[in-house]
């Protein structure tokens, strides 16, 4: 079963020998993981252990950061994405993000969800496509009268559901969700974890989350990771420790680390 | 059940006089407060008692007719003319400072050249004003005679732009540092370039802010008189100002110089004069606030907030 299911499901990013840098504080070292197509794929561990700074590689928003430096190789369906020929702004629009805090752009509802396909090119009416994203994040009913209002009046839920609606305007083939409901209630939780459960068949989900249940609750595989003291250098740097389906990481870790945190001895 | 409370309402009383220096501080600030208005008001209440004979007496004339040796002729036409060309002037520059704003926060990388522009900014903009005057002299009104024509709305308007450049710089790269960075990584994160996330996400926040600066920049301009001194303003001129450049590069004035022609004169007859420009020029500036602030309100309220 373990077998066939992983040779239908090919890999979106494989990650070797991924370290990465800022400045001269080496964040995180060594990681190499594989995600693998449509599947949620979620990140935990404990603050500070490099699960975010590992998912901001894959769409390359660390580049943002002047002094993040990565080594090692991310790749994405084969392709290297850090390969001097490939544009972050390309690999962005393939690779969708949704942040911590719900970013709204302070325009309207149908402006934020039709940025995307704006600076992507696409002419014309966006109509469509606006009430499609809308309809995919579960919040077209919600909206629909007022589209043009200001994205800012909606309350946080609705504000994270936008993103996401916005996120997959542009079509993306993956979402990264960097812990998408840690400001949000546990009802508004409940909803983006249903759109997240609704939308894994068309899209691969990396999410990072410090919350257990919710990694339990809807990924297919999880990775934890730890921060370790480097004991030459004195600084905390994080470490993947193991990667395996959810349900056997909260079953039957392989190591006792992963197990001291998800049962709550540690971190 | 009362006695066996561990709190009893005593513990909870306010107490009197526990906050008397907080009151002290707070009765200061008041003053301050009062103060800074009183002083507002003092000057409005100066210049417009001083102001009424002539304005009651000859409003319309006052604005429109040009400088004169008669006190009962003289009025402010050349003035008004000349203080809002300077202003339109100035404002013509201002893409110049948002754009170097702009690249100074988003494009320069941090280096010792990007800081040590940023220091002579910010030193430029407390040069005194005379010293810019000097530059549009030797600059403006020599060098470039073939273009400003001399001593001119030009030359003048020029030189007032280059004074409140850095000022405009300062104010609209704090506003587009102001600019959360969520929303920057949220239209980096759907594809936007560099530029586009400049144009459609960071100047329309940064907008209300850039305005504001810019409207205290030109106010600052329309006040100014000693740069116009240097740069030879006159004080009074009869020119025809027919010819279409002679508009532009032929002899000018501007409130400011009306204001210190006319309390120059020591004669009873031009009592009044001086504050009756400082009306106008008043409300010119209040005007041109007004503006900025319903434009503010119009951008802010677009921008949701």
């Amino acid at each position: 079963m373990a077998d066939a299911e992983m040779t239908d499901t090919p890999d979106v990013f494989n990650v070797r020998d991924l370290n990465v840098y800022y400045g001269d504080l080496r964040a995180v070292s060594d990681v190499n993981l594989d995600v693998r197509e449509r599947q949620i794929t979620a990140f935990i561990g404990p603050s500070g252990c490099g699960k975010s700074t590992v998912l901001r590689c894959f769409n390359r928003m660390n580049d943002l950061i002047d002094i993040a430096r990565i080594e090692g190789s991310v790749k994405y369906h084969g392709i290297d994405l850090y390969d001097s020929q490939v544009d972050p702004v390309a690999v962005r629009r393939r690779i969708g993000m949704v942040f911590q805090k719900p970013n709204p752009f302070p325009k309207s509802i149908y402006d934020n969800v039709a940025f995307g396909p704006k600076v992507a090119g696409q002419k014309g009416n966006l109509d469509e496509v606006v009430e499609d994203s809308l309809r995919s994040a579960g919040l077209w009913e919600e909206v629909k009268d007022r589209l043009s209002s200001s994205a800012l009046g909606m309350s946080g839920g609705q504000q994270q559901r936008l993103c996401i609606a916005r996120a997959i305007a542009v079509n993306p083939d993956v979402l990264l969700m960097d812990e998408p409901c840690s400001s949000l209630d546990p009802i508004a939780t409940g909803r983006i974890e249903e759109l997240m459960k609704e939308i894994q068949n068309k899209y691969t989900i990396v999410i990072v989350t410090h919350n257990m249940q919710q990694a339990a609750r809807v990924s297919d595989r999880t990775a934890f990771f730890t921060a370790e003291l480097d004991e030459s250098t004195g600084q905390r740097r994080g470490k993947l420790v193991e990667l395996d389906e959810t349900g056997t990481i909260f079953s039957n870790p392989s190591d006792e680390r992963t197990e001291a945190y998800i049962t709550g001895r540690f971190g | 059940m009362a006695a066996s409370s561990p709190v009893d309402l005593d513990q909870l009383r306010a107490r009197r006089g526990a906050d008397v220096r907080g009151q002290i501080f707070l009765i200061l600030l008041l003053l301050s407060v009062a103060l800074a208005i009183a002083m507002v008001g003092a000057v409005f209440y100066d210049v417009i008692v001083q102001a009424w004979g002539i304005l009651s007496d000859r409003l319309w004339d006052f604005l429109a007719s040009p400088s004169s040796s008669d006190p009962e002729k003289a009025g402010v036409a050349q003035g008004i003319r000349g203080s809002l060309l300077i202003a339109l002037i100035v404002m013509a520059t201002f893409p110049i400072g948002v754009a170097g704003a702009v690249y100074l926060e988003e494009y320069a990388e941090d280096t010792w050249v990007t800081r040590l522009i940023q220091v002579t900014v910010r030193n430029l903009a407390g040069v005194p004003s005379i010293v810019y005057g000097l530059l549009g002299l030797a600059v403006f009104v020599q060098g470039l005679r073939g273009i400003t024509g001399g001593s001119s709305v030009i030359a003048a308007g020029i030189t007032l732009a280059v004074l409140v450049l850095p000022v405009v710089v300062i104010t609209s790269s704090e506003a587009v540092r102001a600019v959360p960075g969520s929303l920057r990584d949220g239209a980096y994160g759907l594809g936007a370039t560099q530029w586009e996330v400049i144009r459609s996400q960071v100047i329309p926040a940064a907008l209300p802010g850039i305005l504001t600066g810019t409207v205290l920049a030109v106010a600052r301009a329309m006040g100014e008189a000693a740069p116009l001194l240097v740069i030879g303003a006159a004080g009074f001129y009869t020119t025809g100002n027919n010819d279409f450049l002679e508009q532009f590069q032929g002899a000018f004035t501007a409130l400011p110089m009306n204001i210190a022609n006319f309390a120059r004169e020591p004669a009873q007859t031009w009592r009044g004069h001086a504050a009756g420009a400082s009306v106008v020029l008043l409300v010119m500036v209040f005007f041109l606030n007004l503006v900025a602030i319903i434009a503010r309100a119009r951008i802010s309220k677009k921008l949701g907030r």
